[in-house]
């Protein structure tokens, strides 16, 4: 049975509905630009502001970006149609939502965790994101009771995807798993930049609870989870809230929680049953949104590879482990590729990935040190020409200047490698020192070779590589 | 027809120098000055502009330069219609003073084609009604008599035309908005294939339903006006993606051979006066060459039903954006809910709140259903049956309203007697098809009867042949 951290016998089940801000120029149905921080009200139109008279027109490419995040999710793509969901408030200007409904564009699909499981892809449908609301005034941050609001419409009609999941996390860390696995693909794919800080990336849970083998809980939803630590803080309170009630003989109350991450906790923001109506009806000022196969198939031909696969292709390249933070990482910056022309440059893979991953934080997908002289830096400390802490001394300078030839800067240094029987050398020099240490770790104590290697690093100023150190000492033990 | 000169001659007129568009306009406001005042066609007369404009086309035409298809041709525009930087009310209190920053897609064509714009004309409320009664502005009263209704929702560009106030005049027709009016004011007025006219900048009704097209004295002038606002516009979705059709070469061709079709079940409720008319124009059909085949609609008698569901619904949705926060009248208010509430209910007039109501409640979570989804089935019978109709027939002619111009009052009390002024004319919007009322004579108290012509998706060509057929025989 799954850790999932809560008491024994009990389920986590959870569904994630995740809105993504796509990366286009303008907005789902209008011209106006789509750009995050521009002054308020100055991306703004007839469309966008809900004036009489004014009609939306779906923007082709924010249908292109949405349907590459379904086909990186494996979804089926399927004619779709748009909807208005209707409700009042200050900052849908037309007191409608564009939305796809019943008919969204992309089903059925799935992600896979790194760790392997599946997490199935309820829907990935398109819809305009609202305006942004700021309240003066009164308590809480709301409209009720404020002084004053003040609304930008600049978000007004910006595209968004929302994706949803089924039901299929077990553990808030698959919930996190999930989100950044997410997040990079959609990255990967330049669907959006997915910054959940800047809210371009949005996260509510669906968390409920039940016993092993009973039917699903009754789920309350977790809205304002602003961080993806925060999402596995919110799901794990809310999991023991909902058992703490359980247990106590109570029920769960369907209904919208509010994460709070000052007080860590949940809190009823409104029941079920007061719900909006939304009166949902097919928007009649836009047709049918049916890409024909042969666009269908144009997107897929164009999708990059996708995070998943390029993990497992670095993992063999650099013969780290597949689920090591190293992949992960290097992956996530976009850097594997570098590391791919690293080795393509007679390079070693393996130090490749420890340097990039180490020293390569703020490089971006393309660094500015060219991926031959890393090359080489990392075929000098493989031949044993230069130590790793002088070859990361050697790395600051290189990557300060933007390049270099490392073989000069070590030798400007004086990084002299030593040779082979200059290290025997020493190593005899450094049993004769460490005599009690020596027979330790000839009667098979490991611990002792510390003492062995410090010794002789110390005598070698730190010249020897540790590596060739230790590897002269077991050749000795066994020889 | 009338005895006021026809778009059509004023256009060639003009173009040619026989005419100075400044005198036409001169002549236009000077007719409005003698009876706006009684008739009541106009929210607001643009006389400025008007006069700016004509001069502004003399001197092009002076300077020899060319001039587009409605050179100098007074035209009157619904106060449904954006344009840009003059007040766009659509006859309520809601909208008073607003000023769109933009002008609707149709505006544009018509100052592309060198029209000259004399005023915003009056309406129902949002284009909700079927007598110009429901105007938050006051009713606009038929140029023919004026204790009898123009008509609606657009009596006042019927009127205007009418009236000899413009040449021509656009409306907007949901379920019978432009052809109801034209037939009580004994004017030519086209609803086109829903898609062939621009809704860009039209404040939406029922968007689903909702088609600009003309009011004219002569077909003619109707088939002209149609080409000009007809067309592809990538402003709006629903726009047919073809270029407009060519109308007024085919309005000499006759009627020989073709098929019109007489609806044997058609619904009851037509005054016998009305149906005398109809009567007259199957036989001068004949006449011309034509064939009647007889057709059935069974669907036709839900039609008004499934309307009077759809239209409300759509309205609903459209109109919650009049909500104060952006623009238009506000009443303030201690919260939110309040503002919301206060702000529609001093806007709104009685009718809108009766189909705002009506709609919300048509597709509100468990009644969805039962009304606005069976509308949508009807909606597909409707469909169907004009479908199978359209095998045997190339057009279908029926009654354009039930009776002629009503005395002012006379259907207020009751709103459902009121929306069986439609009942003709709503099948042919629920189909999406083009329709036209054409004068055919007059009934009871000397006013004029329309006879209207139905025809399936972008069958302008045949309505319009059939049209010009009628005009000569009345």
């Amino acid at each position: 049975m799954i850790d999932n951290g809560l008491p024994e016998g009990w389920e986590l089940v959870v569904g994630l509905e995740v809105h993504v801000e796509l990366a286009t120029k303008t907005k789902l149905f209008s011209g106006s630009p789509n750009r995050f921080g521009d002054e308020p009200n100055t991306n703004i139109d007839p469309v966008t502001l809900g004036l009489p008279g004014a009609l939306p027109v779906l923007n082709q490419h924010a249908v292109e970006l949405a349907m590459r995040i379904g086909l990186a999710l494996n979804c089926t793509v399927k004619p779709s149609t748009f909807h208005r969901k209707n409700y009042f408030y200050p900052d849908l200007s037309k007191a409608y939502q564009i939305t796809q409904y019943d008919e969204p564009l992309n089903v059925d699909g799935f992600l896979m965790l790194p760790g392997g499981v599946r997490i199935g892809v309820e829907r990935a449908h398109m819809e305009e994101d609202t305006g942004k609301s700021t309240h003066f005034g009164g308590a809480g941050g709301r409209i009720h009771g404020s002084d004053y609001s003040l609304i930008d419409f600049n978000r007004a009609g910006v595209p968004l995807v929302e994706i949803v999941s089924h039901p299929d996390v077990r553990t808030a860390e698959q919930a996190r798993q999930y989100v950044n696995e997410l997040r990079a693909i959609l990255v990967a794919v330049g669907a959006s930049d997915a910054k959940m800080e800047e809210g371009s990336m949005r996260c509510d849970a669906n968390v409920s609870v039940r016993k092993y083998g009973a039917e699903l809980g009754t789920r309350c939803e977790i809205k304002n989870v602003n961080s993806v630590r925060s999402l596995g803080k919110a799901i794990e309170y809310e999991a023991r809230r909902q058992i703490d009630v359980l247990e106590t003989g109570g029920t769960i109350r369907q209904e919208t929680r509010h994460w709070d991450e000052t007080d860590g906790r949940t809190h009823t923001l409104r029941a079920k049953v007061d719900a909006n109506d939304y009166r949902y009806f097919l928007e009649p000022d836009l047709v049918m949104l049916a890409p024909d196969a042969e666009w269908v198939e144009r997107v897929r031909a164009a999708l990059p590879v996708l995070p998943a696969a390029r993990r497992t292709n670095l993992a063999i390249l650099t013969g780290a482990e597949e689920d090591s933070e190293a992949i992960a990482v290097v992956v996530e910056r976009g850097q594997d590729t570098y590391i791919e022309e690293v080795k393509n440059s007679g390079g070693d893979a393996g130090r490749a990935l420890v340097w990039v991953q180490q020293s390569f934080a703020e490089e971006g997908n393309t660094p500015r040190l060219p991926a031959k002289d890393l090359a080489a830096l990392t075929v000098l400390e493989r031949d044993g020409k230069l130590t790793a802490t002088q070859a990361k001394t050697v790395l600051g300078d290189m990557l300060e200047a933007g390049g270099g030839d490392p073989a000069a800067i070590a030798a400007s240094k004086g990084f002299e490698a030593l040779d082979t029987s200059v290290i025997e050398g020493f190593v005899d020099e450094g049993i004769a020192a460490q005599p009690d240490a020596w027979a330790k770790y000839c009667a098979g104590e490991e611990k002792a070779m510390g003492a062995l290697v410090g010794t002789i690093m110390k005598l070698s100023k730190g010249k020897a590589d540790g590596k060739v150190v230790t590897a002269i000492l077991q050749q000795r033990r066994n020889g | 027809m009338s005895n006021f000169s026809t778009a059509t001659s004023i256009a060639h007129n003009v173009a040619s120098g026989a005419q100075s568009a400044a005198s036409v306009v001169e002549e236009h406001l000077q007719r409005i000055s003698q009876r706006e005042e009684e008739v009541h066609a106009f929210n607001l007369v643009t006389s400025a502009e008007a006069r700016e404009r004509a001069a502004d086309l003399d001197a092009r035409i002076a300077r020899g330069e060319n001039v587009g298809p409605l050179a100098g041709v007074p035209i009157a525009l619904k106060d449904n219609m954006c344009t840009r930087g003059i007040p766009t009310t659509c006859s309520s209190k809601i909208l008073e003073g607003w000023k769109p920053p933009y002008n609707a897609t149709v505006v544009d064509k018509l100052f592309a084609a060198d029209a000259v714009f004399v005023g915003k004309t009056n309406l129902d409320e949002f284009a909700m009604g079927s007598s110009t009664e429901n105007s938050a502005f006051g009713p606009t009263r038929n140029p023919l008599d004026t204790s009898r209704v123009p008509g609606g929702s657009s009596g006042g560009s019927a009127a205007a035309v009418a009236a000899g106030f413009a040449a021509v005049s656009l409306g907007s027709d949901t379920g019978g908005s432009i052809r109801q009016p034209a037939a009580l004011c004994g004017v030519v007025g086209v609803k086109p294939t829903y898609g062939l006219v621009s809704r860009y900048g039209l404040v939406a009704f029922a968007s689903s339903l909702d088609q600009i097209g003309p009011f004219s004295h002569s077909v003619a002038d109707a088939a002209l006006l149609t080409e000009v606002i007809a067309g592809h516009d990538p402003m709006d979705s629903t726009s047919i993606p073809k270029p407009a059709p060519s109308l007024v070469s085919v309005l000499g061709r006759g009627v020989e051979g073709m098929r019109i079709g007489r609806v044997a079940d058609l619904p009851e409720g037509a005054d016998a006066d009305v149906l005398a008319r109809l009567d007259a124009a199957f036989i001068a059909l004949e006449k011309a060459g034509a064939t009647i085949v007889d057709v059935k609609l069974p669907s036709l008698s839900y039609a008004l039903t499934a309307y009077y569901l759809i239209a409300p619904a759509e309205a609903s949705s459209n109109l919650a954006r009049y909500d104060g926060v952006r623009y238009g009248n506000r009443v303030a208010a201690n919260d939110m809910n309040n503002m919301y509430a206060d702000t529609r209910a001093a806007g709104f007039g009685d009718e809108v709140k009766r189909r705002i109501m009506l709609g919300t409640y048509a597709l509100s979570a468990g009644y969805y259903d039962a009304y606005y989804g069976k509308a949508l089935k009807v909606r597909r019978l409707i469909s169907n049956d004009f479908a199978a109709a359209y095998a045997n027939a190339d057009v279908i002619l029926t009654p354009t309203s039930p009776t002629v111009a009503f005395p002012f009052g006379a259907k207020t009390d009751d709103p459902l007697t009121m929306y069986l002024c439609d009942i003709f004319t709503i099948p042919t919007n629920l189909a999406g098809h083009p329709a036209m009322s054409v004068p055919f004579g007059t009934g009871q108290a000397n006013m004029p009867v329309g006879v209207q012509i139905l025809a399936p998706t972008l069958g302008e060509e045949a309505m319009f042949k059939v049209a010009a057929v009628l005009e000569s025989a009345a």
